[in-house]
């Protein structure tokens, strides 16, 4: 019977070949959207974390609120024990302190006198201790364009882009001029050992990357850190999982007070909280679009199929085939032009996917006055989820679309058919 | 007799009216007492933050009120650390990186070492004739002292503070509190002055509290420990080659 049925579609095509490329162009614009979004999301969480926020984030209470004034004044004091505690006590993450600062870098001439001077976003972080996860979540090994990465204390890496405006090469000496934490003028100098580009724009601009232990001893924070920074092993944001740790380690504070440590989550930190839901409320609109818009183009096909077969399928029913045997010979059909149709469709999207998973878009023009830590080169992501996102509406759509044309069979009276036949 | 007893209260109120020095006079006589021509003068500032107290040791030598030479003595973090002001023009030299930068722009509302006083503040010609118009509002009293309650207006646009209210002592021509505002009437900054004591003929608060309000912390107090006025300076040390020395 199937057999009966597939020579039948295989042999006219205007019952396969639209329906089909229907079926494939949903499905393959389905799966397409669903990996570029969750390429995107997926950068944008990434590089929020490494870049700023971490998957989960302790700072003190104040700290958080103005976070994004990176207030040094309000920093965590007796980093080091808290971080002690944070690794006894979570292992399944990886916990790293940091000290994020603005300043300015001061290139002297040789006269000791300042030649030229660029505002800098500072990062401190552990560059230098074995086995440090820094040098990885920062990409600085890729990230790097000219010299090499710190080796030892009092050496920094700048964003090329601040490089080439400062005029500054590697090897040469740079000083900072920022802040302590008690609001006093820092000043230290470094030696400038390489350039790096991200391909993250707020990065770029003005990145200056130093040691921890370094950047502490400039601007007076001994022991002290901005936040402390948890990564999961997987470099994944498990959220549901994020959110126990936080609600664990805010159910374990005994200190009160504006000092007191708080752990919050990426989504809390970083104030991605809206962005992320909207990107969660756009998949689940581009699946239910998908599977109505689809639903109501092969209803269409299905009835005008049904109008062409209108003879075809009376024939059948005055020799005295039931009509629920039509009916599902008809379902049968659309399942096998669904099952068809979606194959080719997830398999063309996944390929289209997954050429934009490796080659990416780059978007830095758009991005120019972008404060996120987004990448500028945007990427799909090819995922499982990415394989059945089309496949699973691509059938169920085709059926759907059958079963609500095919129930007109049910209206043909078959008294009046060769009446219909006749005419 | 009515008419005399208000004969005799007029007459009372002119004498007093005419014994309350105008604004200005009061003004002028304040810069008098606190300025010389030179000035040698170690102090301590002791920085009360909100999460800890920190007391910062130097020695200034100031000429007239245009230069000056500051070092720091204390704590070793700020040790070595130098300042020179020469006219509207401000250097600081860090030892530890062996650079002199000149501060200006927006650096100047930097706080000086963490305490509630600004860069600006130090620029600021601190002789108040020349900056200010004055009046007077009243009278009050202060530390059981009494003192003339004066007005001050900016005479010209870009001072750090557009308006002040000063209490100066009625007798030494000392200042004894001030509140200084914005242009919007906006408090920003108060100061009590207090510890007076004759030095060289002249009545000098040793020590001062400044609170930044908009700055969270308990203020800075600043304590003299020495003061000589119309010391002779050697003209070596308000260069800048002195801030590398």
């Amino acid at each position: 019977m199937i057999r009966f049925l597939l020579k039948g579609l295989l042999r006219d095509r205007s019952r396969s070949l639209f329906p089909l490329l229907t079926v494939a162009a949903g499905v393959m614009l389905t799966v397409f959207m669903f990996a570029w979004l969750r390429g995107v999301e997926a950068s944008l969480l990434q590089s929020t974390a490494h870049f700023g926020s971490g998957y989960l984030r302790v700072t003190t209470a104040a700290y958080a609120t103005d976070a994004d004034q990176m207030p040094n004044d309000l920093a965590l004091l007796g980093a080091d024990t808290i971080l002690a505690g944070l690794r006894a006590r979570y292992p399944a993450l990886r916990w790293t302190p940091r000290i994020t600062f603005g300043g300015l870098l001061d290139v002297p001439d040789a006269r000791g006198e300042t030649r030229a001077q660029a505002p800098v976003a500072g990062l401190g972080a552990d560059l230098l201790s074995p086995g440090s996860p820094e040098p990885g979540l920062l990409r600085l090994a890729a990230a790097l364009v000219r010299g090499r990465l710190p080796a030892r204390r009092g050496e920094a890496l700048v964003s090329e882009e601040l490089a080439t405006r400062l005029g500054i090469r590697p090897g040469q000496t740079a000083t900072l001029i920022g802040s302590t934490m008690n609001g006093a003028m820092a000043l230290a100098n470094f030696t400038v050992v390489g350039t790096v580009r991200f391909g993250i724009g707020p990065m770029d601009h003005g990145a200056l990357v130093a040691d921890l232990a370094d950047v502490r001893a400039a601007l007076d924070m001994e022991d002290g850190a901005s936040a402390i920074l948890g990564f999961f092993r997987d470099d994944l944001y498990h959220e549901r999982t994020a959110d126990s740790v936080a609600a664990s380690f805010g159910a374990a504070a005994r200190s009160t007070g504006r000092y007191r440590p708080v752990m919050e989550t990426l989504r809390q930190a970083s104030g991605l909280s809206d962005l992320l839901d909207y990107i969660a409320v756009i998949l689940d609109a581009v699946i239910a679009f998908f599977v109505f818009a689809m639903s109501i183009v092969l209803w269409n096909a299905g009835l005008m199929g049904s109008l062409r077969r209108y003879g075809e399928i009376g024939v059948r029913l005055a020799v005295g085939e039931d009509q629920g045997h039509v009916y599902r010979a008809m379902l049968v059909e659309a399942v096998a032009i669904g099952l068809v149709g979606s194959l080719v469709g997830t398999a063309i999207g996944l390929a289209a996917s997954y050429v934009l998973q490796v080659h990416g878009i780059n978007v830095r023009a758009l991005l120019k006055d972008n404060t996120m830590m987004m990448e500028d080169v945007l990427r799909a992501r090819v995922t499982p989820g990415a394989a059945l996102v089309g496949f699973v509406p691509g059938l169920l759509a085709t059926v759907l679309g059958a079963g609500i044309s095919g129930l007109g069979i049910y209206r043909r009276q078959t008294s009046q058919l060769f009446k219909e036949l006749e005419a | 007799m009515r008419r005399a007893w208000w004969l005799a209260l007029a007459l009372r109120a002119a004498a007093a009216a005419a014994q309350t020095p105008s604004g200005d006079e009061i003004v002028r006589r304040v810069d008098a007492n606190l300025f010389a021509e030179s000035r040698i003068m170690t102090s301590q500032m002791i920085v009360h933050g909100e999460r800890e107290t920190r007391t910062i040791e130097s020695k200034t030598w100031q000429r007239g009120t245009s230069d000056a030479y500051t070092e720091y003595l204390a704590p070793a973090r700020e040790r070595g650390t130098k300042m020179l002001k020469l006219g509207d023009d401000l250097w600081t030299y860090d030892p530890g990186t062996d650079r002199t930068i000149m501060i200006s722009g927006s650096m100047l509302r930097q706080s000086v070492m963490g305490s509630d006083l600004s860069y600006e503040d130090m620029m600021e010609d601190p002789r108040l004739e020349r900056s200010y118009a004055a009046t007077v509002s009243g009278s009050d009293t202060l530390d059981g002292r009494n003192c003339l309650v004066v007005d001050l207006t900016a005479r010209r646009e870009g001072l750090a503070y557009h308006t002040r209210k000063v209490w100066v002592d009625a007798e030494r021509f000392v200042p004894l509190r001030e509140d200084l505002y914005a242009r919007s009437g906006r408090l920003l900054k108060t100061m009590r002055l207090g510890d007076v004591a004759e030095v060289g003929g002249r009545w000098v608060p040793r020590h001062a509290v400044y609170k930044d309000v908009l700055k969270e912390g308990e203020g800075t107090e600043f304590v003299i420990r020495s003061i000589e006025f119309d010391a002779p300076i050697p003209s070596y040390l308000l260069t800048k080659a002195a801030l590398r020395r």
